[in-house]
């Protein structure tokens, strides 16, 4: 990368960085209303979620009143705003609790399953593809690419399962459904939620091992994916790089293969990576229900999910603005680190 | 935005510095400590040893603590614990651990209905007025004693925040305006008058549902808001004199109740009780295999019999008040003709399907009212019959059969119940599409008699009769504008004015044999003329460890007992 | 893509002849040539023919699915539920007692309409919206960009749900579900495709010899991102198959007792533990469906890719 570009950069990021404010609160906007849209349009009745089936129709009424949705839907909208412009994302009424303090309960589960998944599939993924990359055509190519291909085949709620029957059920290697043994639930004081991070901070490490045990198998559940999607895509990328004319240039140069490979290629791997990775990380993070439904995972694809079928549109506003955002985020993040590394890239 | 940026700092803490370990973390029992509580054999290791030692580690999963009663259950349809509001199954249940109620049913005796607060009761001659006298030396969880105003509090309560069980009081004509004058402290007792014609047996059952918990008046009051009668502070916690107090709700994921030390009949031998939700079946299974969990609930009866050979583990089967029906909207052009509602009465597997994948956990029954409790019928005239229900369709002009939908819901058994239904219809010549939806989704359609036959389920809301045969036979107004939308007839357009009667009579009857009889011929009546298809009641198959003793689950979904416990 | 490693052979009579030709007549001609090849690279490929060997049996089994079944697959039969594998129930039965084997094989139709129609839906549209957005650059960008991340954003399965709400549940709504949300990864990869070719030389030249936007769109940008789309599609297509699957789990895609795969897992996996194979014999027809796409796509990429090459 030459100089003159690097000394371009910081005013590029300044104004990438206005941009994405603005577009951040553009998306943001779009995010709200569509959803809110859906709420209308959704079959599931939020009154009945509050009432009950059977309730009779003067108390239906009056709950349909009080959630003042007999008005029109930009004035109900604009109300929303208004509560969310207070910090106020409303009360869940599937919880009873604000929407608020059930997303700092179950955004943390997700967050750290998708984070480790995530860090498993880099850290496996990238080796597996340039390997095979480099190795195209050999055997180390075919293992990694069928690999890749079996984990990304894979139905992972049924391997799932398999696995909880396997490693919990007959081996007994590790803990089963939930994120910990319930009669250790509420000991550690919740600084971050992420049950690891909280249980290292109070020094309980018993609680960190149970922690640990029950988060081995939906984690490497979710890796598996992540894996051989990363692995595939960094062959792929790879394979591109390896073709072009500045390899072949390098290696006429007398460069050493390790150098053409990780200092060349990879380098310009690296921005198309750093795509994907954002994109797998962002998937992960909106939760994987099924997943979550075979682990019992109190995350916040189930929580959006269930909050849907209930008709609880406060929590499912408030899940989806959580979601889009870190998923706007990810994605913006991954933008301007692209703009800022790839020079091509740069208008 | 920026608030509540601050409030999501604040709460994680990144406003702070990280105090030390705070004293929570150090003696391991927050809240309410528990000295005997076993503690599994402690390790301190870093973090690799940790994974590590996950790999090397077997047998880790030792049982239960020793005075920790661990339930899996699914408890999504939990969303309050207001004794005035609480109208769902797992809500139901978890309340009438937390609550003692004016009237109710003992675990140590299931079919009589006693005094709970209340020590004892006189009706007056014209059964109109109620007074109770009130248990002494009573207290709740708070140490307040509880006394004839916290009884009154409670009642009026109920009818003034108007929630849904509001209607199982209103039916006495108690409303938000006259209750503080029929519902009053008379001499240090609770009296009550009903303005309606009702039979006092069947008000004195009615207050031994939820809405007849008594909670702590002062507590409440503190917390009251708005003039909300403490309910916002109500949903999430608990202030009752029952066995057990409410420690946490996490909605979908766990209730943790702690043992009252100053219960009546003593202090429940478990000191926590756990209701951890589990939604999968198979979850559930393994959990329990495991000794994760004492008991699960939620099995299917093909898993209850993959865990017979299990040594550890026993099954216990309990019946409940839960019906499975089908109905069909009289208002149909085609299925609202009472001789074709007749013909789907003869087009039920009912055999093959009690005696294959509803094995142990739904057995026939046909009439309206549930079976094993006062009241019922146990007739059950029906059974496949296709030529019969061909005759049927013929005469209403229909020999070649005709197409519908059914609507159900799509949580087992329903959807394989539907295709069962769908196979043996075919056979008249009934072709049905099956369409499934979510509860939440179903019932606004069902409740908007937008739905030709629906497969549903129904529970009753207090054991008498009155209360499933109000809902299935009575309709008093049959217009779309009434919106009696609580009314299964109502829901099915159908009014049949001499089984209105027959209902309302029903109700006043003050002679309990005759009472009885008029149930058995309304309900006669029902399965020879009405939309439903009464076909299965369900007996819930609780699945435990050897090792656990005393568990009581009742007929109703309230009448589930944790106070016993014993491991 | 050149044609030297088949220049020594030796020379021909026929189609073979006219097809390898150095010189030839027409564009027709070179056309059919660069399939030919194509499909030469693509033949000597081990594993991009097991795809496509999977994947012609996948439309052959749901071409023949009436001849080679008892039975429509839809007919519960109590008294046989749950049976393990005979002579007369190659795969069991379910927990209706329907025929395992009967019910996969009709459930390969399914899932080619599922995949199929969610694929036509995808690619045209991401790769128009990102390459437009890629190479036009500007505003046009920055606002097809931010409805994709408006797409991206949102979490797919609400946004699928509430669409077969508004629609009613049902197949065909699910697939347009489906591709609702699939679209924007789609447009996304082919935006960074385009950003990166925008600058080249070519293009420049191109543009020099005053060639229209939308031509250098058509004829240099988009087939230079299809590569890429393709491999994100072949890659999609089990997710698709499970999203489909997920859907019908929730009640909105597949109604009973239609045997979709997906389905048949999400009502069989209770039955894991004892009747392992109810849930499993879909399972394994998904596994290798998504494994032959894939494998397809994987030699598909090798072929297709203008750039690798070879």
């Amino acid at each position: 990368m030459s100089i003159a570009n690097a000394a371009g950069r910081p005013r590029a990021a300044a104004r990438i960085v206005g941009g994405v404010g603005f577009t951040l609160l553009l998306t943001f906007i779009g995010l709200t209303a569509v959803t809110f849209v859906i709420g209308r349009v959704m079959p599931a009745d939020p009154v009945l979620a509050v009432v009950g089936d059977r309730a009779p129709q003067d108390v239906y009424d009056l709950v349909y009143r009080q959630m003042g949705l007999d008005r029109p839907l930009y004035e109900q909208y604009w109300r929303y705003l208004e509560q969310l412009s207070r910090g106020d994302l409303g009360t869940s009424i599937m919880t009873a609790r604000p929407v608020l303090d059930d997303l700092i309960r179950f955004f943390p589960a997700t967050l750290e399953l998708a984070t480790i998944a995530t860090v498993l599939g880099v850290f496996l993924g990238i080796p597996m593809g340039v390997l095979a990359a480099v190795r195209q055509g050999q055997w180390p190519d075919h293992v990694v690419r069928v690999l890749g291909l079996i984990g990304y085949s894979m139905p992972i709620f049924w391997l799932g399962m398999v696995a909880l029957l396997v490693f919990y059920a007959n081996l007994d290697w590790v803990g089963g459904p939930g994120r910990i043994d319930v009669f250790h639930d509420g000991i550690v004081e919740p600084v971050t939620g992420l049950i690891l991070v909280d249980a290292a901070l109070a020094g309980e490490w018993e609680i960190f091992d149970n922690a640990v045990s029950h988060l081995i198998l939906p984690s490497l559940v979710l890796a598996t994916f992540a894996l051989a999607y990363i692995a595939r895509m960094t062959r792929s990328f790879m394979l591109d790089q390896l073709n072009q004319e500045y390899v072949l240039t390098a290696r006429v140069k007398g460069v050493s293969e390790p150098a053409v490979i990780w200092r060349h290629a990879f380098r310009n791997v690296l921005v198309q990576l750093i795509t994907i990775i954002g994109l797998t990380y962002a998937s992960l993070l909106e939760g994987s229900v099924l997943t979550e439904t075979v682990f019992s995972w109190p995350g916040i694809g189930q929580y959006i999910t269930t909050s849907l079928f209930n008709g609880d549109m406060p929590a499912v506003l408030g899940g989806t603005i959580v979601v889009g955002v870190c998923f706007v985020g990810i994605n913006m993040f991954s933008d301007l680190l692209y703009r800022l590394v790839d020079p091509r890239a740069r208008a | 935005m920026i608030h509540s940026l601050k409030r999501l700092a604040s709460l994680l803490g990144w406003n702070k510095p990280i105090a030390p370990r705070s004293p929570v973390a150090i003696d391991r029992a927050p809240a309410i400590s528990l000295p005997g509580i076993a503690k599994r054999p402690r390790r301190r290791s870093p973090l690799v040893l940790a994974c590590a030692s996950i790999l090397l580690a077997s047998g880790a999963h030792a049982a239960t603590p020793k005075n920790t009663f661990v339930m899996a259950k699914d408890i999504s349809d939990l969303i309050t614990l207001d004794p005035a509001e609480v109208f769902e199954l797992s809500g139901g249940e978890v309340i009438a651990n937390l609550y003692d109620r004016l009237m109710m049913y003992e675990p140590e005796d299931l079919a009589t209905l006693v005094g709970g607060v209340a020590e004892s009761w006189e009706v007056s001659g014209d059964g109109k007025v109620i007074t109770f006298s009130i248990r002494p030396g009573l207290t709740f969880h708070s140490g307040n004693p509880v006394t004839a105003e916290d009884v009154v509090f409670s009642l009026r309560r109920v009818a003034k925040l108007k929630k849904t069980p509001s209607f199982i009081v209103t039916q006495f004509g108690w409303t938000p305006d006259n209750v503080d004058s029929l519902v009053v402290v008379d001499g240090g007792k609770a009296r009550i008058t009903i303005t309606e014609e009702f039979s006092p047996g069947l008000v004195l059952n009615a207050l031994s549902a939820g809405i007849g918990s008594v909670v702590d008046r002062k507590t409440v009051l503190s917390h009251e808001k708005d003039g909300d009668l403490g309910h916002g502070w109500l949903k999430t916690n608990s202030a009752g004199s029952g066995p057990f107090m409410l420690k946490t709700w996490k909605a979908n994921e766990l209730v943790t109740l702690e043992s009252f030390p100053g219960y009546r009949h003593g202090a429940p031998a478990m000191k926590r009780v756990i209701v951890r939700h589990v939604h999968e079946p198979s979850a559930q299974r393994l959990l329990v295999e495991k000794g994760d969990v004492d008991l699960a609930r939620n099995l299917t009866p093909d898993q209850i019999k993959g865990i017979a050979g299990n040594p550890d583990l026993a099954v216990d089967a309990d019946p409940k008040g839960a019906l499975m029906y089908l109905a069909a909207n009289a208002a149909h052009p085609i299925v609202g003709d009472p001789r074709v509602s007749k013909a789907l009465r003869y087009l039920v597997d009912y055999d093959g399907m009690a005696g294959s994948f509803l094995a142990g956990q739904q057995r026939i029954h046909q009439a309206v009212w549930p079976s094993g409790l006062w009241g019922a019928l146990d007739e059950t005239p029906y059974s496949l019959d296709v030529d019969a229900a061909k005759a049927l369709l013929a005469e209403a002009g229909h020999p070649d059969g005709f197409g519908i939908r059914l609507d159900t819901l799509n949580a087992a058994p329903f959807p394989e119940v539907a295709q069962s239904i769908q196979s043996t219809l075919a056979k008249a010549g009934i072709e049905a599409e099956i369409v499934t939806a979510e509860g939440k989704t179903l019932w606004p359609m069902y409740r908007a008699r937008k739905h030709e036959i629906i497969l549903a389920r129904w529970s009753p809301d207090y054991t008498d009769p009155h209360s499933n045969v109000d809902a299935f036979a009575r309709n008093p107004d049959n217009r779309p504008e009434a919106k009696l939308t609580g009314v299964l007839a109502w829901r099915n357009s159908w009014q049949d004015e001499d089984m209105n009667a027959m209902v309302v009579a029903a109700r006043n009857e003050p002679d309990l044999d005759k009472r009885e009889q008029r149930y058995h011929a309304i309900q006669r009546s029902l399965q020879e003329s009405s939309p439903y298809v009464v076909m299965f009641q369900q007996t819930e198959q609780a699945v435990r460890r050897k090792n656990v003793q005393g568990f009581v689950s009742g007929s109703n979904f309230d009448l589930v007992f944790y106070r016993n416990v014993t491991k | 893509m050149s044609a030297d490693t088949h220049q020594e052979r030796p020379p021909r009579t026929g189609l073979r002849t006219w097809l390898l030709s150095d010189t030839p007549a027409s564009v027709a001609q070179a056309r059919c040539q660069r399939f030919y090849l194509a499909w030469l690279a693509f033949r000597s490929n081990p594993i991009a023919m097991t795809g496509l060997g999977i994947v012609a049996a996948l439309v052959l089994m749901a071409i023949l699915a009436p001849w080679i079944t008892n039975g429509s697959g839809l007919e519960p039969e109590l008294g046989n539920r749950l049976q393990g594998a005979s002579a007369e129930h190659w795969f069991g039965t379910d927990q209706l007692g329907r025929d395992l084997r009967d019910r996969v094989i009709w459930g390969s139709r399914i899932t080619l309409y599922i995949v199929g129609l969610v694929g036509i839906i995808v690619v045209p549209v991401g790769l128009l919206i990102g390459t437009v957005a890629g190479y036009v650059g500007g505003v046009v960008d920055n606002v097809l960009m931010r409805i994709t991340d408006v797409f991206l954003a949102f979490p797919r399965l609400i946004l699928a749900l509430a669409l077969v709400a508004a629609l009613g549940p049902g197949l065909e709504n699910a697939i347009l579900a489906i591709a609702l949300t699939t679209w924007s990864p789609y447009a996304r990869i082919a935006r960074a495709e385009a950003l990166t070719i925008r600058n080249s030389e070519f293009i420049l030249a191109a543009q020099v010899q005053g060639a229209s936007t939308i031509g250098i769109l058509y004829r240099h940008v988009m087939p230079l991102c299809v590569s890429s789309v393709i491999v994100r599609l072949t890659l999609d297509m089990a997710g698709i198959i499970l999203t489909a699957a997920g859907l019908g789990f929730l009640g909105l895609g597949a109604q009973p007792p239609t045997p979709e795969w997906g389905a048949m897992i999400s009502t069989g996996r209770q039955y894991l533990l004892d009747q392992w194979w109810v849930p499993t014999v879909p399972g394994i027809a998904i596994f290798v469906v998504s494994l032959g796409f894939n494998l397809l796509g994987d030699g598909l990429r090798d072929v297709l890719d203008p750039k690798s090459g070879r």
